[in-house]
């Protein structure tokens, strides 16, 4: 049998280089597709063909896109500054790529020098390390907008700024639960938290991952929530003067943030790659690496082989293209928030909800502590009829004008008026 | 004399569900997904079907011994509202009058298909045909060889007593 003890030394460092350049491919990779998946589903949705003119189905459009970035005429505003003005696409695109560096994308791959964990940095602060960078990112907005001295680009970094900060505490509270339920802010045992409780986060906290999914819509700069971009209203918004590589940067730094947003949904409320069953379960506990507890709480030996890794590699990258998927699809169905309703989502519904979910969910798990329930199925099975209960409730209050007004007017007419026609004199007439 | 204005009533507040109205947006654009209405020509895979009165490319009918059939009677220039043929008539021995200059300007046409109505010997024709693009300006001037060189198929002239062409 292998040796089940983590990889060090020497080979330790070559995996780890590997991971980071496989990791760093992988995402520059997925980002250029996304942005074709982008335009093929929007193609599809608006009864469009998208492109096809560059490879078989338009497959190298990204790789054509991305040449005729880099030869397009760079431009400098005369009145930009020019220091922060080149800073800022720089400091877009670096949180937005650094983010995915803690997050375990697949099953421990046992190799004859050790098992190799399947993530770049497992940093014991993973979470507060994603927060941290995701709150950085709204800096590299705000300076290229203030740089570019452009009333539009300004105004689309104010509108980030104040929608970042707005929002950034519902994405932080939303993620209590999750942490409470854990123990922990590693990433990895989010996952073999899930793995233990036999249900993935989504059911147990739904309220609290839906509280996350429209946060992290807001943190992306997606639509409905496109403040700092609207196109309609502010041209391009912060990026209005960039043009070339800097504005492809901005590009690859909204999907790079997509796709990282993608991940994190995944890990803390899919479980991450973990797929239904026990078969693949694998955690490191106190040096060894176990699958889990039995009935005496003894530890059970995890089993890692190369085809499980494979599996939840795969297992995990369905969940983030779902996820990206679900960006696009929402970004070609729902119009763009008012500027005002954003921020009385962000600050009188969203930030109460998620406090509130947070005293009813440590209530919960205090309950069931209380009472003796170990964590498990029977824990879970609570936490997800609690939780049910509270997203019901929320969906309910937060629909047909009770908490949010729309913008719908008060009308006199009591009854639906149809074609009435309305005599307009016209002169010689 | 009245306009018809259409007033469309905005939702009494409260009476929509929000919730619902975004669902039922996610499910519309879902069902446009999976099940697009083709609607593009796929166009230079896909040729588009021209009318048969399309006018189009002009191009002149030749005799079988490969003279231009046109007699240089001046009747399409003079009709012409554009302006933008020029005809410098000439004769033969036999007597039989010729084109000696006959241009067209593409640029200036404006395709009414009056030059084809007037002409007496049906020698100019405008054409079922549209990808004329060139990559210089006076490759839009189409002198007489170029004219007799189009091989499309030519307009249907619009007949009064058959208005739809049927």
């Amino acid at each position: 049998m292998e040796m089940l003890e983590p990889i060090s030394g020497f080979w330790g460092l070559a995996a780890s280089a590997l991971k980071v350049l496989g990791v760093f491919t992988a995402v520059m990779v997925v980002v250029a597709y996304t942005t074709l998946a982008e335009r093929k589903i929007s193609a599809w949705i608006q009864d469009r063909s998208g492109p096809n003119r560059v490879g078989p189905w338009g497959m190298l459009q990204p790789i054509a896109d991305g040449i005729k970035n880099f030869l397009k005429e760079e431009t400098m505003p005369g009145t930009a500054n020019r220091f922060y003005f080149v800073l800022g696409p720089m400091l877009a695109i670096i949180p937005a790529l650094m983010t995915f560096a803690v997050i375990p994308f697949a099953a421990p791959l046992p190799t004859p020098w050790g098992v190799v964990d399947m993530i770049v940095a497992d940093i014991p602060i993973g979470v507060l390390y994603v927060l941290a960078l995701s709150s950085l990112g709204v800096y590299g907005l705000v300076i290229s907008g203030w740089a570019s001295n452009n009333k539009y680009a300004f105004l689309g970094s104010l509108r980030a700024s104040a929608q970042m900060v707005s929002y950034e505490v519902a994405l932080g509270l939303s993620l209590v639960p999750v942490l409470m339920l854990v123990g922990n802010v590693t990433l990895t045992q989010v996952v073999a938290q899930q793995q233990q409780l036999d249900f993935w986060f989504a059911f147990p906290l739904s309220l609290g991952f839906i509280l996350f999914l429209i946060s992290a819509f807001a943190e992306t700069n997606r639509l409905p929530f496109d403040m700092p971009e609207a196109e309609s209203e502010l041209v391009t918004g912060y990026h209005t003067e960039y043009s070339s590589m800097k504005f492809s940067m901005f590009f690859i730094a909204e999907y790079g943030h997509m796709v990282t947003a993608s991940a994190l949904m995944a890990t803390l409320f899919f479980g991450g790659w973990d797929l239904p069953g026990t078969w693949d379960d694998a955690f490191w506990w106190e040096g060894m690496l176990i699958s889990g507890f039995d009935a005496a709480g003894a530890p059970i030996m995890a089993n890692p082989a190369w085809w499980k890794t494979v599996l939840t590699l795969g297992g995990f990258g369905a969940k983030v293209a779902f996820f990206l998927f679900f960006y696009i699809w929402v970004r070609w169905t729902l119009p763009r928030f008012r500027y005002d309703q954003v921020m009385t989502l962000g600050w009188k519904v969203m930030l109460p909800v998620s406090l509130a979910y947070v005293m009813i969910v440590a209530g919960t798990i205090l309950v069931l502590d209380t009472i003796g329930v170990s964590y498990g199925f029977t824990f879970g099975l609570v936490l997800t009829a609690v939780s049910g209960v509270c997203t019901a409730g929320l969906l309910f209050f937060l629909d047909r004008d009770r908490v949010i007004k729309g913008a719908s007017v008060p009308t006199r007419h009591d009854r639906p008026v149809r074609m009435p026609v309305v005599e307009v004199p016209l002169s010689g007439d | 004399m009245a306009v018809q204005v259409k007033v469309v009533r905005r939702p009494e507040p409260g009476s929509t569900s929000y919730l619902r109205a975004a669902l039922k947006g996610m499910a519309l654009t879902f069902k446009h997904l999976v099940n697009p209405t083709s609607v593009t020509l796929k166009y230079p895979e896909e040729q588009p079907e021209l009318s048969p009165r399309w006018r189009g490319t002009h191009r002149m009918e030749v005799h079988a011994d490969g003279r231009p059939k046109c007699v240089a009677c001046g009747l399409c220039p003079t009709v012409c509202p554009a302006n933008c043929i020029r005809l410098v008539g000439g004769e033969d021995d036999q007597g039989n009058r010729y084109p000696i200059v006959y241009e067209i300007d593409e640029f200036r046409c404006i395709f009414c298909g009056m030059c084809q109505e007037v002409c007496p010997v049906e020698a100019i024709h405008v054409g079922r045909h549209f990808e004329n693009g060139e990559y210089t300006r006076e490759r839009f001037v189409y002198d007489l060889d170029r004219l007799m060189e189009q091989d499309h198929p030519t307009t249907l002239l619009w007949d009064p007593s058959d208005p739809r062409s049927e």
